[in-house]
């Protein structure tokens, strides 16, 4: 250990030495601050120290308000107030003094000042700067405003002017101080204020100044980027900054907009590389190392930048190769911080496009953490492996006896994380010795957090590779039991989906159902009250549906068995509530009449109404064994329910409700905000908020009745919204329709309802193989080993078989491949469309590529004019996307003929990707091949360039999307570039931001070598930001056996979302009244010989598809709607040569993405 | 990403607390006796980097005194800022730092934002401070 080290450990008891040292120049315990501090040390209970502190408290209270209490004195109750709230007692009473004292006090009393601000408030709501802008109209000033004012409403106002007028002081200090407390809390409302001042700073002579400018406008950026949008290229000019500290404040920026759009930061790889490259060169001042390394941290955040770049870009990737292998080398000292950095590199190194030498050294420098001494390094080890494994399965293999010692640790969270890289590597050969392990770990931990992790890793991967019924049901009944209640609900709920849906084999479904029929009754005769409500729900309904299969069970016998649950005193009422579901489809009358009869009379009179409900239930059906046939059919396929959460049923009561004069429906959060925006339209005092009047629409009056119906329109979509994806079709199974979307079912047929029982769709999974249990029955290995070597030996070739394609490197004898048995449907997408339309499979776009197709692309390869015909090509189709508002395909097709453009290379987009350069990269030819693949039906349109997304020894993944009037589709290339078939594959794809519902997959399960599949996705947006992004997941088997999965995300611009939106000055002026998000903000004006206003608007029009409403004067109305349905609408003024324009949609969020792409679009002019 | 920076002694007594996100004032007690006991629970011989709910905390025990940070990525790199800010503190520091509640916190502040670790170069981190006791003494 270094002398560094030691000298800290020899004067850190000091922290908490309670003696006086009276030549110290600090503050000593026997200040006041010593005193309270002591005083809390010698307390033993919470209680003693409540009062103390509570006395305490009062005591500062009565101090500060004080009219002869100093400045100085003011700091050291300041601190005292830190030291009451940091041990969780409010000190409020004191902020409004802090702000006081950062405005009133020298230098360190200022600085503590801006401290205790800074600890005491947070970035509160909008609410409090409509309260701030009205007290500063009026003119009330700071000494007054905390006798008008609750406490909270002040601060974002103190805050503005005390930076704003530190930041113009001469001293530098307190400039600095200012800076300080900008970039730490700023209410973003106030950026456009004080955004000059500190863009000044950025010229400022000292680099302390100029670095902490930089971190304000980090700061900036994270809370409102569009604000800070302009000002890119003072970003740069950080970059470049002479002085390493203000270049390594602007990496934090650039690492941000890096992550949230790394295309647009390609060009600044070189510098990046630089940088990292003088760094690890030892070019920086001697200052910057730690422990002699030179500014690591500032190497780690490089390493990050980087690998972002690199990430699905060789080209970009090749540029950084040199300075990874040279990070790698220096980094070989052996001290932590080398290996904080190695550990970065190897990340990056895998993340990049893959460069050989490269990966072999970074496997290298894992296997030196995996098999460290120390502890930390080791865990280190295990995370880089989890995170590697993916692409690179032998490097498991390689460490597998280190594994096995790992998952063996006394530390729980090595073996935690070793459970994380198993899981990452299991197959359907493994599974039941790392289900077994992750259960072994489930039994022991303590920590909710990671029970319901594991439970639902387990439950996966129990779904994915369950190598038999058996295994499985007793797989999913230890989850159940251990996930008790906490675990996700989706569990359960797709473990009866499974059940319910059932596979191709009649005779499967049945054994399956009997086992686990089977494994329940035991359960149940055991004792049931130990058990969690949802594992008894589970039970009861899959008793209600398939206790019939055991034949020598009598329905009387379960139907007491389930009566038992109800007299439990533990069972919720939602429980409850499934057992008489089950005990209703079980009775039959007859002998089981006086178990029912007696449930049904004590629960028809609950209080509790769905119990009460379900017992009449019970009662009339179990009378009825007709009408019960009917309403519960026997072994019924589950159909598909559409729930109209539009509550569209009472449109008509809703409208006779307005006409007979009800105020219309509004969410609570639109009043809300309504509130709000009637109060900011009263004050602009920055000279931000832009005069407007809409002269056009009359806004008057704001309760005019055309708003009625609008609004509850609104309010059916916002439903649909919330309700997206929450229609599991799981738990309403079984039960009896009764609304739907014309009302109540009740009268119409029961018998209908079994007509639209779904013919059951032949699924994926393939026929079944033998019964393999083959990973219990393991041969032991021949050479004679010590007991416990060969212990492990076995447990490694258990755990680590099918990793690799040749058996030698596994420890024993490979076993059959086994196929995966169930597969987890599609989340989100319950009526069950996305994988079960897997026999729509178009043949046609499986098979090879036609000799035609290859023949074109490389025709197009070899002309020697090729990339400039594909420029031309590319900005031809942008231009015809955008040029007509309609974006009618048939439109575009015509104008590009007319414009003389041949079809056959207007269709090839993507021969920009090839490029101009050598054509012997294989991959590249691939690419561009690709295109012929794109489904007829969306050959005709324009579509985005075939942008390759991952790839791996075996498959290509490509994605592009396709813009449509009415949609946006995206259309997923998976080519096999291996030389055997990939079996049951399986796309999903998935995302935030976006509705992604699957229109057509080809993916029959099975892709023949150098074969494409495609898929096609349907995209809407359900939540607006700036950059949208789907993540997928391809998984599949290769011949071998090995289960493998690769993941992968694309990026769609929202502009490809944005359609024109047709309405009529009126309709416009009753929806703007109607929307409640907003935002406004200054746009440049493009100033040619035209109109400035009309310019500015048809670029706006032909680059995002806006429609011009009007335009009158100075003037102009624009909307647009984003895919399917979410309006937004746009104010436009021309005022002191800025575009002043206010956005209003019903959609948060929206307003600000759109500023955000109108800036965009006017800066790319 | 850093959510939170802890300074804590053997008896669980919060000496510093920083939060880079926003915790509750009466959920932060709950919060910090948790992770204390997480930390204090373990052995000398165990990894210093303990998996909590959805993030991670690294802690690191000078003497009776535990740092202990809340962090979504990066152990080992926070591991050796935490011991970077105790040498920070160490050099600025001759004798008791825990009656300077506010100038340990203004330390920090040098040294991490808004979550991110923005300087790490120690007479840098200094200067501010240094700059400020030059003209108080004056």
């Amino acid at each position: 250990m270094s002398d560094v080290v030691e000298k800290t450990l020899t004067a850190l008891p000091s922290l908490l030495s309670l003696d006086s040292h009276p030549g110290s120049a600090k503050l000593s315990s026997t200040s006041k601050l010593g005193n309270l501090i002591r005083g809390i040390t010698e307390l033993t209970s919470k209680h003693e120290e409540e009062k103390l502190i509570q006395h305490e408290l009062l005591a500062i209270k009565e101090q500060v308000s004080s009219p002869n209490t100093t400045m100085r004195q003011m700091k050291e109750l300041m601190v005292r107030s830190i030291y009451c709230e940091m041990l969780g007692y409010e000190a409020s009473f004191s902020y409004i003094h802090a702000i006081k004292l950062a405005q009133q006090g020298t230098v360190l009393e200022k600085r503590v000042g801006y401290l205790a601000v800074s600890l005491f408030l947070n970035e509160s709501h909008e609410l409090l700067l409509l309260l701030v802008n009205t007290v500063l109209k009026v003119g009330v000033g700071l000494h007054n405003i905390h006798h008008t004012m609750p406490k909270r409403e002040f601060r974002i106002f103190d805050c503005r002017v005390l930076c704003s007028q530190d930041l113009q002081s001469t001293n530098l200090i307190e400039v600095c101080m200012a800076l300080t407390v900008v970039s730490q809390m700023f209410p973003k409302d106030m950026i456009p204020a004080i955004l000059p001042l500190v863009e000044e700073k950025l010229n400022h002579p000292k680099e302390i100044i100029r670095r902490k400018a930089v971190l304000a406008l980090y700061k900036f950026y994270l809370i409102a980027p569009n604000q800070v949008q302009h000002i890119h290229n003072k970003f740069r000019k950080a970059l470049c900054d002479k002085d390493p500290g203000v270049m390594t404040a602007s990496l934090h920026i650039y690492l941000q907009m890096i992550q949230e759009n790394p295309e647009a930061y390609k060009d600044l790889t070189p510098s990046f590389v630089t940088i990292l490259k003088q760094v690890v060169g030892g070019k920086l001042p001697m200052d910057f190392n730690y422990h002699t390394v030179p500014a690591p941290w500032l190497q780690i955040q490089l390493l990050r930048i980087l690998s972002l770049l690199g990430k699905n870009d060789q080209s970009t990737s090749e540029v950084m190769y040199e300075v990874l292998d040279e990070s790698l080398q220096r980094a070989e000292m052996n001290h932590n911080i080398t290996y904080a950095i190695l550990y970065e590199c190897v990340k990056c190194i895998y993340t990049i496009h893959p460069k050989s030498h490269l990966l072999e050294k970074a496997a290298k420098c894992i296997g030196n953490f995996v098999l460290s001494p120390k502890i930390n390094l080791k865990y280190l080890g295990l995370k880089a492996l989890t995170y590697v494994v993916q692409q690179d399965p032998k490097l498991a293999l390689q460490h597998q006896m280190t594994i096995i010692e790992c998952l063996d640790h006394p530390d729980l969270i090595i073996k935690r994380e070793t459970l994380e890289l198993l899981f990452r590597i299991t197959n359907g050969q493994n599974v039941t010795v790392i289900v077994e392990k992750m259960l072994e770990f489930l039994c022991i931990s303590e920590d909710d957090h990671t029970t319901i992790d594991l439970v639902g890793k387990v439950a996966e991967l129990a779904e994915k590779y369950a190598p038999d019924n058996e295994w499985f049901i007793e797989t999913m009944n230890t989850v159940f039991s251990l996930g008790g209640d906490m675990m996700q609900p989706d569990i359960p709920n797709s473990f009866l989906k499974l059940l319910s849906e059932g596979f191709d084999s009649v005779e499967e479904d049945r054994k399956l159902r009997l086992f686990a029929v089977n494994s329940y009754i035991p359960l149940l005769r055991g004792e049931p009250g130990k058990l969690p409500q949802r594992f008894l729900q589970v039970i009861s309904w899959v008793l209600g549906e398939y206790s019939h299969l055991r034949e020598d069970l009598e329905p009387a016998e379960v139907l007491s068995l389930l009566a038992k649950l109800l007299d439990m005193k533990n069972s919720s009422s939602e429980t409850k509530s499934w057992v008489l579901m089950a005990m209703t489809k079980l009775c039959k009358g007859g002998a089981d009449a006086s178990v029912t009869q007696e449930v049904s009379e004590t629960y028809s009179s609950s209080l509790d109404t769905v119990l009460r409900q379900r017992a009449h239930e019970l009662q009339y059906l179990s009378q009825d064994p007709e009408l019960r046939a009917r309403v519960l059919p026997r072994g019924a396929k589950p159909e598909t329910l559409e729930v109209d959460s539009s509550l569209s049923f009472l449109d008509r009561f809703v409208s006779e409700a307005l006409a007979a004069g009800a105020a219309p429906y509004k969410p609570p959060h639109q009043w809300q905000e309504e509130l709000d925006q009637s109060k900011a339209l009263s004050l602009e005092p920055y000279g931000l908020s832009l005069p407007i009047s809409m002269s056009s629409c009359s806004i008057t009056d704001r309760q005019s009745p055309t708003l009625l119906s609008m609004s509850s329109g609104l309010s059916g979509d916002s439903a649909d919204l919330s309700h997206k994806g929450g229609s599991s079709a799981l738990k309403l199974d079984g039960i009896k329709r009764v609304w739907g979307r014309e009302g109540y079912l009740a009268q119409r047929e029961p018998v209908e309802e079994a007509a639209q029982v779904e013919v059951p769709s032949p699924i994926q999974s393939p026929g079944r193989q033998g019964e393999g249990d083959s990973l219990h029955s393991q041969t032991p290995t021949q050479t004679p080993t010590p007991e416990p070597e060969q212990e492990k030996q076995q447990l490694a070739s258990s755990l680590f078989v099918g990793l690799a394609s040749q058996s030698s490197v596994s420890l024993m004898g490979k076993s059959e491949p086994t196929p995966q048995r169930f597969r987890r449907k599609a989340k989100g997408q319950g009526l069950g469309s996305s994988f079960n339309a897997n026999e729509q499979i178009s043949s046609s776009l499986i098979s090879p590529p036609s000799a035609v197709d290859n023949l074109l692309c490389n025709n197009l390869l070899d002309s020697n004019n090729s990339s400039e015909l594909a420029e031309q090509t590319s900005q031809l189709s942008q231009s015809l996307t955008t040029a007509n508002g309609t974006c009618h395909a048939e439109a575009e097709l015509t104008e590009s003929d007319t414009k003389g453009c041949n079809p056959a290379l207007r269709r090839d987009n993507c021969v920009v990707a090839a490029g101009p350069g050598p054509h012997n990269d294989p991959g590249r030819l691939t690419e561009v091949c690709l295109d012929s693949y794109l489904p007829a039906e969306l050959s005709g349109l324009s579509h985005s360039e075939i942008a390759p997304l991952c790839a791996n020894q075996s498959l290509n993944l490509s994605a592009c999307h396709v813009q449509k009037e009415d949609s946006l589709i995206l259309v997923v290339f998976i080519m096999n570039s291996s030389e055997s078939a990939i079996q049951q594959m399986l796309l999903q794809v998935d995302s935030e931001e976006l509705e992604v519902s699957c229109l057509c997959n080809s993916l029959a399960g099975e892709v023949t070598s150098h074969s494409v599949a495609v898929g096609q996705y349907s995209l809407t947006v359900k939540r607006p930001a700036v950059h949208v992004e789907v993540v997928g997941t391809v998984s599949y088997q290769l011949p071998a056996g090995t289960s493998q999965s690769l993941q992968f995300s694309y990026k769609v611009p929202l502009t490809s979302f944005i359609r024109p939106f047709v309405v009529s000055t009126e309709e416009y002026g009753t929806m703007w009244l109607s929307f409640s998000h907003d935002t406004k903000q200054n746009l440049t004006l493009i100033n040619d010989n035209q109109e400035p206003l009309t310019a500015t608007l048809n670029a706006l029009k032909k680059k995002l598809q806006l429609h011009v409403v009007e335009v009158i004067g100075m003037e102009g109305i624009v909307a647009c709607r984003l895919l399917q349905d979410l309006p937004c609408l746009m104010h436009c003024r021309v005022n002191a040569g800025w575009l002043a324009v206010w956005l209003r949609s019903p959609v948060p969020d929206l307003p600000d993405c759109l500023i955000y792409h109108c800036q965009r679009a006017l800066q790319s002019l | 990403m850093i959510k939170f920076v802890l300074m804590v002694n053997r008896q669980g007594q919060t000496r510093l607390s920083r939060y880079y996100h926003s915790v509750e004032l009466s959920r932060r007690a709950a919060l910090e006796a948790d992770v204390v006991r997480y930390c204090l629970s373990r052995k000398k011989d165990q990894c210093s980097f303990v998996e909590y709910k959805d993030f991670k905390l690294v802690y690191r025990q000078y003497a009776a005194l535990y740092i202990v940070v809340g962090i979504t990525d990066s152990e080992l790199s926070i591991y050796e800022l935490v011991h970077n800010f105790v040498e920070v503190l160490d050099k600025y520091f001759s004798r008791v730092i825990m009656f300077n509640l506010d100038r340990v916190h203004i330390i920090l502040d040098e040294m991490i934002q808004n979550g991110h670790i923005v300087e790490t170069n120690k007479s840098r981190i200094l200067a501010p401070l240094t700059t400020i006791d030059k003209m108080v003494d004056s």
